[in-house]
């Protein structure tokens, strides 16, 4: 690296910390406290296992950039700002996100963007069981969730609303593109997955065709980010084949109960 | 309706001598029940015996009785049965109900009795006597280190955790916008305000007509996540995990459809008419460290700045359940009992699951004691508290400080007809539609539910200095001052309670 | 439980009571006789049943031994004791506790009366993982209380003693001879128990460690009291009010290290309406009061109480909050004396340099003087919650 790359990295890398030993209550306190001091890029290095980064945090010009492995509820109830992360996920990543961005570029874990009502998640692996779970879209908040590999059962569970989107990428032989139970109880929303209608399970509460061009166009903006975030190409990711699967009902319990 | 087997259960009837015609009756019915033709016709079968119409009739010339209708008397498969098994064969649906449990459950507040000073310790009279009720939730540390200065002035060395004061030890309980009608919602808010006290949103978000009222609120953070955002938890008194409901233990909630209105939707953050469903469990809550992680989740967005407690059903292994849950971080845990009241909920559920908050509060408060861990949060009971002597009982079993929901719903004209799932209340309590809201004049509602607090409040101020003492944290947790009639050995172990009779 | 012990324990004891005590400030020693006469004059507030003296300074021959008084209701209770002593402490002197037979208390109920001064084997002790020696004898006087049939340790600290029976107290002092010990505090009690097992150990003092208390009144905040002790490890065996004052204060002073002045705003604590006008003029001590009663909500004593508890640096005396029970102070040189009644404190001294009624729920704390006992400063006073306005009459 020349003298003046690294002055670039170093500005891009704005304050860093040594996250290296430091238990999550510090680590966030002063990731609140330089946001709040009107500090917009930071680098955290060393992170292993602390938890709550960016819980909770505001601001849409804020961006932290992690290096290791943050730990459970990664950008947890965040509103607005970018999170990237050079390593992999764990659990409960998105949690009850409200706006802005997680590029994780390793795999990541179970329950990932649970009730996620804006700002997107993208996975460059594979993630695990139950992602995207009650997720919900009000007006303009529409959240996305996108993954390079693929998923565990649950898949959508419950979704209300949003897009989740599955692409096998470096799927290995065998490896199902998404589990079973794949979005039960599903009410609203969109999900794309990449592979003909033909080839992945049906369920009776679940309309699946293969995508249009309106569908298409939904997903286009959604996989050039995804694509530029992980320097991929995004006309081969466009390719597809794609299938939407949407609900049938957007009341799938209605007709369950009945007046005592 | 005409293939139905089951007969109407109120008869309404009119005494067309005094009926001034004026059709009120006919605009007070929520369910359609009456028409006009000539005069006043009831549909029988619409009727869900709510009296709305019989309370608002200018004449008093409404009678509506239940139906003498005589089926042989059997005492195993009682009517209730019976009519149960008629209506699942017609509609092939799990039974949905309102409000509490209305069986003939045990209610062991009626077996305890409280004591009162004759002589040997004086009582206190409260009107002269200052009496206190005021009551902090949250985590208390375990003592307290001072700081003496070289000038003798002592001086507060301990940190505290964020706690809430309350001027009583009544909260309310969480209930929806949606579940609710705004105009009930924005009643509870105003007078949790005037008294010094605290609402719960339930999970249906903060509407902008009661963001004035958060700082009082307790903003619930459930399964749905409906209205969940930082805003939110920040607006908020505190913040509570909703694990579950005494009325539904173990199971979630749904707001249909029907009821997601534009203003419901708005305030959810979801898609209007489009199911609000609040699963079980908590899909980030598979274990009690997952619990411990969304604790934290919530005390890092806000910052460690609000209590953060947990609302659950009392079950059988409440004990240690709840032990866990303090042990996990929560600043309060919030007991609900198998008496406790609900917007909609399977009968066999409500009926069936759970346990009397009498034995749950006792149970907890002992276990948390033998732990050493009671000071770390404080509790509160809920449950069906029908009156200021259950709550005095509550206290004295150990509760920090009680909630009520059903019997501020019944300060604002419900009758407990349970029928708040159909979204058609009559009184305007349970229902979106703006017809039947507009009932509910929010300034009257606070007034009476101000009424209540207050009387009870006063009455507990009475028990209180009968037993000779001037605050309640000395009623708190004093079994001793419970004497129990007609319970069993074992049942007395539990509640730690004596058999009357048995002296001091 | 205690199948020896011919009485019911599980029954609390309630009772009314009068109390008198006194102090140098400069540690000067007195016999026992102007305390006995002080408590003979109250003998109208008890009735017979039970009577009780705190004497601080009394064995200076012993004065760093653990000096444990007590009673045995069977020889076999007295050999466990014995047994249970040998293996935890190490026995510096033992011997009978001297009487005279005196008319009022009837040797048919008295248990056999031994003391022993004593310190931890030190292998025990580190054993027990305890963190001071104090706590080691605590937990022995639980469960020689607790375990042992019929034996009950009634005193337990450093150069200080209880001595109690049931009877007036005036004859319990006679009985126990106190006119032969010397202290420089004295504390006494005489008992109206409402319904008297005729038990001994039943009479006050209660004692743990240096702690005596005294104590006229019943609390009504006993049920969470003994809840909230219970959590701390404390049983309260006797089912007594003033057994629960013992081990609050032992509790706060002792091991939650409260300054005196701020162990007596725990348990008569200031009203809310006092804290919040208080927050006013000054919101760091409205805030540390405010704290005190939200961490130590269990450990508010409600009710009417007048109690004296003796400590090895002084003694003092509290009222409840709001004053149910009376209590009446005097100073004379470096003396301070207390009594439920002025006439009490007459007896003792005849004519005092001033003598007042503290307010209720101020404490009167008394300490030996930083030359004789080195003290801490003590700054909590009701002068908080408004002007310090006494009965004083000056005589």
């Amino acid at each position: 690296m020349t003298t003046t790359e690294q002055v670039e990295a170093d500005q891009q890398a704005g304050v860093v910390i040594d996250a290296a030993g430091l238990h999550y209550r510090d680590l966030n306190r002063r990731v609140r406290e330089l946001v709040a001091a009107g500090e917009t890029a930071l680098t955290l290095r060393n992170v292993r296992g602390q938890r709550y980064i960016g819980d909770g945090l505001t601001g849409k010009d804020v961006r932290i950039t992690i290096h290791g492995v943050p730990g459970g509820d990664l950008a947890a109830f965040m509103d607005g700002p970018t999170l990237e992360v050079f390593g992999n996920g764990q659990d409960a990543a998105c949690n009850t996100m409200n706006d802005g961005r997680v590029i994780i570029h390793g795999h990541a874990g179970d329950a990932l963007g649970y009730g996620m009502r804006g700002g997107s998640l993208f996975v460059r692996g594979d993630a695990g069981y139950r992602v995207g779970i009650h997720m919900k879209a009000y007006k303009t908040q529409i959240p996305a969730v996108v993954i390079g590999g693929c998923v565990g059962d649950f898949f959508g569970e419950y979704m209300a609303g949003g897009m989740l989107v599955v692409l096998g990428l470096d799927r290995k032989p065998g490896q199902r593109l998404v589990g079973g139970y794949l979005a039960s109880g599903i009410h609203g929303g969109e999900i794309f997955l990449r592979a003909t209608p033909d080839a992945l399970p049906r369920a009776p509460y679940l309309s699946s065709e293969p995508v249009s061009a309106d569908g298409l166009k939904a997903l286009t903006p959604r996989l050039r980010a995804f694509a530029d975030a992980f320097r991929l190409d995004a006309d081969e990711l466009l390719a597809g084949p794609f299938t939407r699967l949407t609900p049938i009902s957007h009341r799938p319990f209605a007709a369950k109960y009945a007046p005592a | 309706m005409s293939t139905s087997y089951i007969p109407p259960e109120f008869r309404w009837t009119n005494d067309t001598e005094t009926c001034c015609r004026c059709k009120r009756c006919i605009k007070q019915c929520g369910w359609g029940a009456l028409r006009w033709e000539h005069r006043v016709v009831a549909d029988q079968q619409a009727c869900v015996g709510c009296h709305r119409c019989e309370v608002f009739c200018p004449e008093s010339c409404i009678t509506v009785l239940p139906n003498p209708t005589f089926y042989r008397p059997n005492a195993n498969w009682t009517l209730r049965h019976r009519k149960n098994v008629y209506r699942q064969a017609e509609s092939g649906g799990v039974l949905l109900t309102g409000m509490g449990a209305d069986q003939d459950f045990p209610v062991l507040f009626d077996s305890l009795f409280l004591d009162a000073c004759q002589v040997t310790n004086p009582s206190i009279d409260p009107l002269r006597e200052p009496m206190e009720l005021r009551t902090y939730l949250g985590r208390k540390p375990e003592q307290v280190e001072v700081a003496v200065a070289a000038d003798g002035r002592v001086s507060l060395k301990t940190p505290l955790a964020p706690n809430y004061q309350l001027a009583f030890p009544i909260i309310f309980s969480p209930m929806s916008y949606g579940s609710i009608s705004l105009t009930a919602q924005k009643s509870l808010a105003m007078a949790a305000e005037a008294l010094g006290i605290l609402w719960n949103t339930g999970e249906g978000g903060l509407h902008e007509q009661v963001k004035p009222y958060a700082h009082c609120a307790v903003v619930q953070c459930a399964s749905g996540r409906f209205g969940v955002n930082v805003e939110y938890l920040h607006a908020g008194a505190a913040v509570e995990i909703k694990i579950g409901q005494g009325a539904k233990p173990g199971i979630g909630g749904h707001l249909p459809g029907e009821k997601v209105t534009a203003d419901v939707s708005t305030t959810r953050m979801i898609p209007l008419g489009s199911d609000a469903i609040s699963p079980a469990p908590q899909h980030d809550i598979y274990s009690i460290e997952d619990l411990r992680q969304l604790i934290f989740a919530l005390k890092e967005a806000v910052d460690y700045q609000k209590p953060v407690g947990v609302k659950i059903a009392a079950v059988h292994n409440v004990a240690a359940i709840a032990s866990g849950i303090v042990r996990a971080g929560a600043d309060y845990v919030y007991l609900d009992g198998v008496r406790g009241g609900t917007g909609a909920a399977p009968s066999v559920i409500r009926d069936n699951l759970g346990i009397p908050i009498e034995l749950a509060i006792a149970a907890v408060d002992q276990r948390l004691r033998e732990e050493g861990i009671r000071n770390q949060a404080s509790l509160i009971a809920a449950g069906s508290i029908r009156s200021s002597a259950d709550m005095a009982k509550a206290i004295a079993l150990g509760a920090d400080a009680v909630a009520i929901g059903t019997a501020a719903l019944l300060s604002l004209g419900c009758t407990l007809c349970q029928k708040c799932y159909t979204g058609r209340c009559s009184w305007g309590i349970t229902t979106q539609d703006p017809e039947l809201t507009r009932r509910i004049d929010p300034v009257w509602g606070a007034e009476r539910v101000a009424n209540l607090v207050h009387a009870w409040a006063a009455e507990l101020e009475e028990m209180l200095g009968a037993m000779g003492v001037n605050a309640v944290e000395s009623l708190r947790g004093s079994r001793e001052r419970l004497r129990a009639v007609g319970l069993d050995d074992r049942t007395l172990a539990i509640l730690g309670v004596k058999p009357a009779g048995v002296g001091a | 439980m205690q199948g020896h012990t011919p009485f019911d324990l599980t029954a609390r004891t309630l009772s009314g009571c009068g109390l008198s005590a006194m102090m140098s400030r400069r540690g000067h020693s007195v016999n026992g006789e102007a305390i006995i006469r002080s408590i003979g004059l109250l003998r109208e507030r008890g009735n017979g049943l039970g009577g009780g003296f705190a004497v601080y300074g009394c064995y200076p021959h012993y004065a760093e031994e653990f000096a444990f008084h007590l009673m045995y209701y069977t020889p076999r209770a007295q050999e466990e004791t014995e047994r249970y002593l040998d293996e935890h402490f190490e026995l510096v002197h033992e011997e009978h506790i001297p009487t005279r037979p005196v008319e009022g208390v009837d040797p048919s109920t008295a248990p056999a009366l031994r003391r022993y001064f004593l310190h931890p084997k030190p292998l025990k002790l580190a054993e027990s993982m305890l963190p001071t020696a104090e706590d080691y004898v605590l937990r022995a006087v639980m469960e020689i209380n607790v375990r042992l049939d019929g034996a009950y340790v009634f005193s337990s600290g450093k150069n200080m003693g209880a001595f109690k029976a049931v009877g007036s107290a005036d004859q319990v002092g006679r009985f126990y001879r106190l006119e032969e010990y010397q202290g420089y505090i004295w504390i006494a009690h005489d008992r109206f128990p409402t319904n008297t097992p005729g038990w001994w150990g039943g009479a006050h003092p209660f004692t743990l460690l240096d702690f005596a208390v005294v104590h006229n009144g019943e609390i009504s905040s006993y049920g969470i009291n003994k809840r909230y002790l219970e959590q701390f490890g404390y049983q309260c065996t006797l089912r007594t009010d003033t057994e629960v004052m013992a081990y609050l204060l032992d509790l706060l002073l002792r091991r939650h290290q409260l300054p005196v002045d701020v162990a007596c705003t725990v348990m008569a604590a200031p009203f809310w309406r006092d804290i919040d006008a208080l927050a006013e003029r000054d919101p760091e001590k409205a805030e540390l009061y405010r704290a005190l009663r939200m961490v130590y909500a269990g450990a508010l004593v409600n009710g009417p109480f007048a109690i004296v508890f003796g400590h090895r640096r002084g003694m003092v005396g509290l009222n409840d909050r709001i004053k149910l029970r009376p209590l009446v102070a005097a100073e004379k040189d470096d003396w301070v004396l207390l009594s439920s009644e002025e006439s009490g404190i007459l007896e003792m001294c005849p004519d005092p340099d001033r003598i007042w009624a503290p307010r209720g729920g101020e404490p009167t704390i008394v300490e030996l003087d930083a030359d004789v006992f080195p003290a801490v400063p003590s700054a909590v006073t009701r002068a908080d919650f408004g002007p310090l306005a006494p009965q004083e009459t000056t005589r």
